[in-house]
């Protein structure tokens, strides 16, 4: 590559080292320290205050005040019931298909390219787009669904106006958009499987599916729930779809945790309450995160 | 070495030792996998497929109830009013696409300029609480979006970054950072040090030796993460709705989602539109097909 001659030795390497290491390092994390650390701090602060964006004017301290009333307001437990039938059923569903589509593809010796590639398509897409598509699709007058569903000879529903069939509608297309993730990485966990496993399960005429229960799955299923970590925590502070979807309504059926904290921050402007709500959220990722991820490495060395 | 497609679509796991008496039984059973790949394969790609019919669709076939699937006039008129206003001059679309390519494609050089060099030294040096300062640094992306926008939109206000094509692009970077350094420490990790020794043995100082041996070799890498890096500011919504207000700056997800509202939404345009605006996504993501999966997550699940 280089054809020049080399230079004269420079300084003491250790100390260059050191010095190359900061300078590398503390661009990063300067921006980093701005724009995620100071703002979150910001946060932090202002969750002790009923400081409002819109009346201006200084921020008293009112100490837990907005912790309190978040912890114990109905309101929150309804969003919070919300969010959790939405990720236990979304995250649930794309898993279940994820695997199963990863699992097909696996099986196949043809065409696996293509057809990965061809799956991968919707994860692809921006969640406004993705929310359009299926906002057109649902509409209850000229929305192809009902219109297929009325040519088989089943009723109109009315998908994003009902309570119920929002919620749904918004499980299906969030299940629509990530089926995929997790079929990217259940295959390349499918597909890391030694083949010699296989072999001698054969040789021994194990059936499918022992084969199935006993290799394939215990062999996958790590990868998968780190797949799942990832869906949960995006699903858990889904925004966008909800915003475009169905604007958290009818009602509020479809209003997650994250789509309420709009509402209080931007619509209502208590950007205090707004701010305490945030950071009940981060804590709540952290934790159970943590948690999660404490349980995924017992069962690596268990 | 991350996952890649390719590889995960290579030999499969060997079958066939089945004795002739299971193989009929296996081959029904294979007909009844393809049949239900297909099925599957269809509906997961039916609404791209309706939304690509309906960007090319007279506007009186879009409406039509029942839908029209194959009998309809073909026209171009959605893809001319996404870049064309009325009155002949750009459209307020074309503009914000023209946005989003200045705004994603500036925050992700600046990512890549800050986080590839970062993550060369968190490769190479014994720096304190590496692990930690590593978690941090990934953790900093699991913050919901709206969580922090609130706080943002704050110190934006005092600092005059509201409502500029500046203010989205360093929240960007600031987002694609964490990224970056994850998935190319991965890249780094797997150039041998050994070369850059090789190399100061020669006498050339560590940061010569980084600049002639080891980037070069980075380079496949270091386009990858750009690539994610781009997708993702291309995609974003939430700040790009709550940072900016007026035309001139917005990207193009707020305006796009702008065309619905109202009493009737033009649905051939958002049709086209999103067709227009996805494109680039998915030529970008073929092109990054080999790292999907650390890229996807962050480049935080490799082997």
């Amino acid at each position: 590559m280089a054809s020049a001659p080399p230079p004269a030795r420079g300084r003491s390497r250790r100390l260059s080292d050191r010095g190359l290491a900061v300078a590398f390092i503390s661009p990063a994390m300067l921006l980093l320290l701005a724009m995620s650390v100071f703002p979150l701090l910001w946060a932090l602060y202002l969750s002790f205050t009923d400081y409002s964006a819109t009346r201006g004017g200084p921020a008293n301290f009112i100490g837990f005040g907005n912790y309190t009333a978040i912890l114990t307001s109905a309101q929150v437990h309804t969003r919070a019931l919300t969010t959790l039938i939405y990720v236990v059923g979304a995250v649930g569903l794309q898993t279940v298909l994820g695997f199963g589509i990863a699992y097909l593809i696996s099986r196949r010796t043809h065409g696996r390219g293509v057809l990965t590639t061809l799956f991968l398509v919707p994860m692809m897409l921006s969640p406004v787009v993705v929310g359009l598509f299926w906002r057109f699709m649902l509409d209850a007058q000229f929305g192809v669904i009902n219109s297929m569903l009325g040519s088989v000879g089943l009723g109109q529903v009315e998908w994003l106006t009902r309570q119920r069939t929002a919620l749904l509608s918004l499980v299906v297309v969030d299940t629509w958009q990530w089926t995929p993730f997790i079929m990217l990485i259940a295959l390349a966990g499918l597909t890391a499987v030694p083949k010699y496993l296989y072999e001698a399960a054969s040789i021994d005429r194990a059936s499918e599916w022992f084969r199935f229960r006993t290799i394939t799955l215990p062999l996958v299923w790590p990868l998968l729930l780190i797949a799942v970590m990832f869906r949960a925590i995006e699903a858990f502070r889904l925004f966008d779809l909800v915003y475009i979807l169905t604007n958290g309504g009818p009602g509020v059926s479809t209003e997650t945790l994250s789509f309420h904290i709009y509402k209080v921050a931007f619509l209502g402007f208590n950007t205090g309450t707004a701010s305490a709500y945030g950071i009940l959220m981060v804590l709540v990722v952290i934790v159970l995160t943590q948690l999660y991820l404490r349980y995924l490495n017992k069962l690596k060395e268990g | 070495m991350a996952v890649s497609v390719d590889e995960a679509v290579s030999a499969g796991p060997a079958r066939d030792h089945t004795p002739p008496a299971r193989r009929f039984r296996g081959r029904g059973r294979s007909a009844l996998e393809v049949a239900l790949l297909t099925v599957l394969a269809v509906v997961m790609l039916f609404p791209v497929l309706w939304m690509i019919e309906t960007s090319i669709k007279e506007n009186r076939d879009v409406y039509a109830i029942p839908a029209k699937f194959f009998d309809f006039d073909v026209t171009l008129d959605h893809f001319k009013d996404v870049f064309v206003a009325p009155d002949g001059g750009r459209s307020a679309l074309s503009v914000s696409f023209l946005n989003s390519v200045v705004v994603a494609g500036v925050s992700t050089v600046l990512a890549t300029v800050l986080g590839v060099p970062a993550a060369w030294a968190y490769s190479r040096f014994a720096v304190k609480a590496k692990k930690d300062q590593l978690f941090f640094i990934l953790s900093t992306r699991f913050m919901p979006p709206v969580v922090v926008v609130i706080p943002i939109f704050l110190m934006y206000r005092q600092a005059g970054l509201i409502d500029s094509k500046l203010g989205l692009i360093l929240i960007y970077a600031a987002f694609n950072v964490p990224f970056t350094i994850w998935m190319m420490k991965g890249f780094v990790d797997e150039v041998p040090a050994e070369y850059e020794d090789a190399a100061m043995l020669d006498g050339y100082t560590r940061l010569q030796a980084f600049w002639r041996y080891t980037l070069p070799l980075l380079v496949p890498g270091i386009a990858a993460t750009a690539v994610f890096a781009l997708i993702f500011s291309w995609n974003e919504f939430v700040f790009a709705t709550f940072l900016t207000s007026s035309d001139s700056v917005r990207t193009a997800p707020p305006a796009i989602a702008g065309l619905i509202g109202g009493t009737t939404t033009d649905w051939g345009l958002v049709a086209a539109a999103s067709m227009v605006f996805a494109l680039p996504v998915l030529v970008f993501a073929y092109l990054v097909r080999k790292h999907l999966i650390a890229g996807v997550t962050l480049g935080a699940v490799r082997r």
